[in-house]
């Protein structure tokens, strides 16, 4: 459902991409892993519009999905978490997760997603009124995610959500991705430095090297890749 | 002490004005960064459209809402058609950084320009809808008048509007939010162009409620180069670096402390000394208090 085609983008004069293609399947888990500097994070911002493709075609369903801008791909559908515990540490977490609904109309559904939300994250509900500066970090990604989830999603991009993250922390995040995914049925495009963490989860997973696909198969597959272990897993 | 008093109350009411055009100021500011010196123009443009409904119309309480949606209509102009391509192109070069801010300098001498242009020698006149004759008070006069009252009034109900605006309605939870963090605003859905340009309108909205208030304060009538208007917008400058620039509770507490320090130079040391003391104070505060009187280190506040 999600069809990336020879993606191409420019950082002015540098090439992050160099013609990228990825598909994945409704109800997928896909995990994107590699280096610092790999490209990730521009794929994922190319992707949620934030930022420019030079060249090639990304569609998700019948959508096309470059040139869109991020508040309009939100109201497709497609949500971004964007990198570094994306929240507003100014506004409470109450705000912080209203934010992410404001766009729709009904307010009794955008009361409803709340309300899952807390469900989900029983943690955020006993922090409603606290500013979101006031959390934990691993808080913190939970109401980023959150955030997103308040917009009912059906394709989720999650930048490294284990950034600065304590290990059980990360363990307990990358549970609720996985929970999220099936309960939901989403669709999750998620970039990770964590790559172990990261496949263990997914569905399948890519290795993105230098701005193109080094490799790329179930999850798995890749967790056995000999290749793969030695460069990206450490062992 | 009655004297002191008097001269506080003159202070208060001069303060809330600057309030006001601090408020237009930070209202700019926090919505896309831009040191908006246009705010004493749109002020100026507003007050002369004032004039002309009080004119054609008779009543102060016809003028100044239409007044307000003036300068809202102006301001949002300006931002559309001026500074949003212009913010679209300049990029972090140093140079770059500085074109907004000449922008909005270029587009006061335009304005100014233009009001000179239709108005000539003209002035407009604002007749206060109230007398401002002071109130008796044990047989002596004080400097609180039913035009002083009416002035904080509506300064009053303007901020309790605005207040409950940002803190409770969904547009004022965007207009923060795109504030903050216009990324994460986008990714939320925020539609922050819109968003910013709206605060540029509420901005004008301000501003040219300051320009009105200030006017009927203090000489009643209006030319395009009024220096009451110059005054207005340095002292609504001062006060929102005062309060922090960041914070609107901030431009109130600025827009207040320094009415009340100038009407007291004003009395004790006359006014030679208010212009001089008004940029000893902004200077005081960026060496003292580089966040504002109510800036919390490094944080910004709603």
């Amino acid at each position: 459902m999600l069809r990336i085609k020879n993606l191409v983008v420019d950082h002015g004069a540098i090439r992050a991409l160099h013609g990228v293609s990825i598909s994945i399947e409704k109800g997928q888990l896909a995990a994107v892993i590699g280096a610092n500097g790999a490209g990730k994070t521009t794929l994922l911002r190319t992707l949620s519009g934030l930022n420019k493709a030079t060249d090639g075609s990304a569609t998700w369903g019948d959508l096309n999905i470059l040139h869109s801008k991020p508040e309009s791909l939100v109201r497709h559908g497609i949500s971004h978490v964007s990198e570094g515990k994306s929240v507003i540490p100014e506004l409470t977490v109450s705000e912080n997760l209203e934010l992410g609904a404001l766009w729709r109309r009904n307010r009794k559904e955008s009361a409803q997603s709340k309300k899952e939300v807390v469900d989900l994250f029983p943690r955020l509900g006993e922090r409603l009124s606290q500013r979101a500066d006031s959390l934990s970090g691993g808080e913190r990604q939970m109401l980023a995610i959150g955030r997103s989830m308040m917009a009912k999603p059906q394709l989720l991009l999650l930048d490294e959500p284990s950034l600065g993250l304590a290990p059980l922390v990360v363990e307990q995040i990358f549970q609720s991705i996985r929970d999220l995914t099936t309960s939901l049925g989403l669709t999750v495009l998620l970039v990770e430095q964590n790559a172990m963490g990261a496949l263990k989860i997914a569905d399948i997973g890519i290795v993105l090297n230098l701005g193109s696909i080094a490799a790329t198969g179930s999850a798995a597959a890749l967790r056995d890749d000999p290749a793969v272990r030695a460069a990206y897993l450490g062992f | 002490m009655f004297e002191f008093f008097n001269t506080l109350l003159i202070g208060i009411t001069a303060g809330s004005i600057y309030s006001l055009m601090a408020i237009a100021i930070v209202l700019v500011w926090r919505s896309t960064r831009v040191v908006n010196f246009a705010a004493g123009g749109i002020a100026l443009a507003s007050t002369f459209v004032g004039t002309t409904i009080l004119e054609i119309t008779g009543s102060f309480w016809i003028a100044l809402p239409i007044a307000m949606l003036a300068g809202a209509a102006l301001s949002a102009f300006i931002e559309f058609f001026f500074l949003r391509p212009l913010l679209k192109r300049s990029g972090e070069k140093t140079q770059e950084i500085f074109l907004p801010i000449i922008a909005t300098l270029g587009i006061l001498g335009i304005i100014k320009s233009v009001l000179q242009f239709v108005y000539g020698d003209r002035i407009g006149v604002l007749t206060p809808p109230l007398s401002d004759r002071g109130f008796i008070v044990s047989g002596e006069s004080i400097a609180l008048s039913p035009l002083r009252l009416m002035i904080l009034g509506i300064v009053l109900l303007l901020m309790i509007v605005l207040t409950l605006v940002f803190q409770r309605t969904n547009l004022g939870l965007s207009l923060r939010a795109a504030s903050f963090s216009p990324e994460i605003s986008r990714l939320s859905g925020i539609r922050v162009d819109l968003i910013r340009t709206l605060g540029w309108a509420i901005s004008g909205a301000a501003g040219a409620t300051a320009g009105i208030l200030q006017t009927t304060n203090g000489s009643g009538s209006v030319s395009p180069e009024a220096f009451e208007f110059s005054l207005l917008l340095v002292f609504g400058f001062v006060a929102a670096v005062i309060g922090g620039i960041e914070s609107l509770v901030g431009a109130v507490a600025g827009g207040l402390t320094l009415g009340v320090i100038l009407a007291i130079i004003l009395m004790y040391f006359g006014s030679s000394l208010v212009f001089f003391a008004a940029f000893v104070i902004l200077i005081l505060v960026l060496f003292l208090r580089p966040n504002g009187i109510v800036g919390v280190k490094g944080g910004r506040r709603a």
